[in-house]
């Protein structure tokens, strides 16, 4: 067992210094920025944050090269000098005692090693550790997200009130650059969002819930094997289909569709109406609740439907009065994450539903809704501390809570269902 | 209701029944070849462009190869055109109607053949996009002069183009060559793709071992208990959150926290990596689990131990469902852009990126972008680069349907 010999000296001296180097990696532009600050003249300082972020970050790519260092002009040659001493000792020093680690640990291990030694048993140990550290990345994705919404959101409340962001009727979140601009406030009523998803995604459950429900139902009961193997997958392409595509399609042709026909019956249609962009996203999440649908259904037991069958029932009314009652909180269940995906849904309502924040279940006026504002806050030049950008956090973390909800739900109730025919 | 007629009421409701769910399907079907065939009408378009040949004199010139005026010897070309415009406004209106692209298309043929420093000769000079659209729609001449993009004096001269025989329509490659570009005519999805490629690379790198690893612990090694099944939870959970909350802890982590770059793939791909780990989690779990336990049983009987058992044995005959798994999780990745938005790789890029560190947008984003111009000859792009994506997307999954007839074992 050479071989797990020298895995088992290799890990021992690599496997810490290499968490460490990662953690050097990863502070290293954080503790660039601590030094320069230090050394930031006051001048500097005075003119703005602009011109500080400016400086840092040149700084910062130069830090390494004491002559361009001190060309720039930035800081006085004296705390240039401190500057880039101070960091290429930091980095020598932490470099070195990684690497002086590395190499006491490997001679640790081999000096642990002779004949009964048992390194397979020892290697597969610290082997299992790092997967299971693996397998929890998962975890710590969902805790980055949860913790860097609520810090966010928190940060949100503190400067807009909780009932006025729940419950207002108003949003415009555009705030003010100059103290002296007309409207400046920025309002943070969240209502005609909230409203907003929910008519379009009501919208999208519309088309989604009896054309995936009925497609599940020949697919799964009608179908000969030949065509539903050609259909099934043909259905799918629908839920691959990337859904800037289904975007571009609802703005460029659904869109100005809805609005010519209804201008010929004499309604006003905005070209961005939440019916556009429900009807396609309707669309894209037919395969959802269709795949599912079609599963749960295809799991009910032969035996009650061939006991309706026997009974004289037609295929129609077996399926309607046995099957389908049968299958019943699993097809909830599909419904469910059917409406989890409409909800957190982007492209399509970002490129189709518009940006004006009405309050109105109209589905031929332009709504907004939870996803879009959050591209729109985000997107392009923010400042970090400002509501406006503060409140994308606070809509994402609503959106990830009732989505959650809905798919914890939706989870448990399908994970139920089949405990139930297993 | 006598009998015969209740037996055909019901007969009846049972077609009916039938009806529907073939509709359904049909509906659904109508739709996919809806957008794809509507993408595909409007792209056409996208894939030529008009142009004009003319003559550019080089013969009797003094010619300083490092520093020549392209531009100036494009608009001195196209001037030799219409002699009387000499004011500036008339020229400026004339040149408009050309591609501001000639002289980047002169440059790079003059370097291709370094002959042609010495001669006369002909060379094809792409109109701008209004004049491009004139030649491919026309123009509805009724409107007022100034709600129309091209006035009654630049229609007059590109009607006198087509007279004169010197307006040609030729194939344009810079959809597939070029960087993107505020000019329609030369904007191109190159700088895109690679920006995709990149994140993908970046996505594939992060989140295959991981995820692959993961799904090993939980499958083979982990006991059942109360962590494990958080994790699984877990695991399950993140597969169905909206992929923008992923681009709101990229940008609230990566970029405000450790201050990694903003519109750098490699942010981008380590947003997707969080996105796509469950999938290829899931999927490498569902592939161990195929495989018979008969294998695992004859491998530890052999003395072989519980890592040896999965990596030599179980771990090789899970590979193709596992890769097959893989393939389809990065094709999602591939096609999302929420996420990246968030992060920044919305920018206007037209470099070509040379780095997982340089700025970046990916083929999904650059869709959103230029659906977003104001410019109408962007339409046919967009519907271009959408096929594209689409394309692309096939060719993916594709891989992931051969990779699995041709190497899935059947036990």
């Amino acid at each position: 067992m050479p071989n797990y010999h020298g895995l088992y000296s290799l890990l021992w001296s690599q496997l810490v210094p290499l968490l460490l180097l990662l953690i050097f990696i990863v502070i290293d532009a954080s503790v660039k920025e601590l030094f320069i600050f230090e050394r930031l003249p006051e001048s500097i300082i005075l003119i703005g944050q602009d011109e500080v972020n400016y400086s840092v970050n040149v700084i910062k790519d130069n830090i390494r090269n004491l002559d361009v260092l001190i060309s720039l002009d930035i800081l006085s040659i004296e705390s240039a000098n401190g500057l880039y001493n101070q960091y290429f000792l930091y980095r020598t020093l932490f470099l070195s005692i990684i690497s002086l680690l590395s190499g006491a640990l490997g001679f640790f291990a081999i000096s642990r090693l002779n004949m009964r030694f048992d390194a397979r048993r020892n290697v597969e140990k610290i082997l299992r550790f790092i997967f299971f550290i693996f397998s929890t990345v998962a975890v710590l994705t969902t805790f980055g997200i949860v913790l860097s919404l609520i810090f966010e959101t928190l940060r949100f409340f503190s400067q807009v009130g909780f009932t006025e962001f729940m419950f207002g009727t108003h949003w415009s979140p555009q705030t003010a650059i100059r103290e002296d601009q007309v409207g400046s406030s920025g309002s943070f009523g969240a209502i005609p969002i909230f409203t907003g998803t929910l008519l379009i995604t009501f919208i999208a459950m519309i088309v989604a819930a009896p054309l995936g429900l009925y497609s599940a139902i020949y697919l799964s009961q009608y179908a000969k094997p030949s065509v539903r193997n050609y259909f099934k997958p043909m259905l799918e392409i629908l839920a691959g289909i990337p859904t800037v595509v289904y975007g571009f399609f609802a703005a460029l042709s659904v869109g100005p569709f809805i609005r010519s026909s209804g201008e010929t019956l004499g309604l006003t249609v905005s070209t961005e109406s939440a019916l556009a962009a429900g009807l396609v996203m309707g669309i894209m999440i037919i395969p959802y609740v269709s795949s599912l649908s079609d599963d749960v259904m295809s799991a009910v037991p032969e035996s009650l439907r061939d006991g309706s069958l026997a009974l004289g029932a037609t295929k129609s009314e077996t399926i309607k009065k046995v099957i389908f009652p049968a299958a019943l909180p699993g097809i909830v269940g599909a419904m469910l994450l059917a409406i989890s995906r409409a909800i957190g849904e982007t492209m399509i309502v970002v490129m189709a539903a518009g940006l004006a924040a009405n309050l109105t279940a109209n589905p031929l006026s332009a709504v907004t809704t939870v996803t879009v504002q959050i591209v729109t806050l985000l997107v392009g030049d923010q400042e970090f501390d400002s509501p406006k950008t503060l409140a994308a956090f606070a809509l994402g973390l609503v959106l990830f809570f009732i989505t959650l909800i809905l798919n914890v739900i939706a989870m448990i109730t399908v994970r139920r269902y089949r405990e139930r025919y297993d | 209701m006598t009998d015969k007629a209740l037996t055909l009421k019901r007969k009846f409701a049972e077609t009916r029944f039938k009806i529907y769910g073939l509709a359904s399907l049909f509906l659904a079907m109508v739709m996919l070849v809806v957008i794809i065939s509507s993408m595909t009408y409007r792209s056409i378009p996208a894939f030529t462009n008009y142009g004009i040949n003319l003559e550019i004199k080089l013969a009797n010139e003094f010619i300083d190869k490092d520093d020549l005026d392209y531009r100036g010897i494009i608009r001195e070309t196209i001037f030799s055109l219409d002699s009387e415009c000499d004011d500036r406004k008339c020229r400026r209106s004339f040149s408009k109607l050309f591609s501001s692209g000639a002289a980047y298309d002169l440059r790079d043929a003059l370097e291709e053949d370094e002959s042609l420093y010495e001669k006369n000769f002909n060379f094809y000079i792409l109109f701008s996009d209004d004049a491009d659209l004139f030649y491919k729609f026309g123009i509805d001449k009724n409107l007022p002069e100034n709600e129309r993009r091209l006035n009654d004096q630049e229609i007059l001269w590109l009607e006198g183009f087509q007279e004169k025989g010197l307006v040609e329509k030729k194939f344009s490659s810079n959809l597939f060559t070029n960087g993107d570009s505020r000019e329609p005519e030369i904007a191109g999805v190159l700088g895109a793709v690679i920006g995709s490629m990149y994140t993908i690379l970046i996505t594939l790198i992060i989140s295959f071992p991981i995820g692959v690893l993961a799904a090993i612990y939980l499958e083979s090694f982990a006991s059942k208990n109360r962590i494990t099944d958080f994790i699984e939870v877990n695991i399950n959970n993140l597969a169905a959150v909206p992929s923008i909350v992923f681009g709101l802890l990229g940008l609230a982590l990566f970029i405000n926290f450790f201050g990694m770059p903003r519109s750098a793939p490699l942010v981008g791909g380590c947003v997707l990596s969080l996105m796509t780990l469950p999938v290829i989690i899931i999927a490498t779990r569902a592939s161990l689990q195929s495989v018979p336990p008969s294998i695992r049983e004859a491998a530890l009987a052999m003395g072989a131990s519980e890592m040896q058992v999965v990596f030599q044995h179980i771990l090789p005959a899970a590979l193709p469902g596992i890769l097959t798994g893989t393939i389809i999780g990065l094709a999602r990745a591939f096609g999302e852009s929420a996420p990246l938005l968030l992060i920044g790789m919305v920018a206007f890029v037209v470099d070509i990126p040379q780095s997982v560190m340089d700025p970046a947008t990916a083929l999904p984003v650059q869709v959103y972008i230029w659906a977003d111009s104001p410019e109408r000859a962007f339409v046919a792009k967009t519907s271009a680069a959408t096929l594209v994506l689409i394309f692309l997307l096939i060719i993916i999954n594709l891989a992931a349907v051969i990779l699995r007839k041709k190497y899935e074992l059947k036990w």
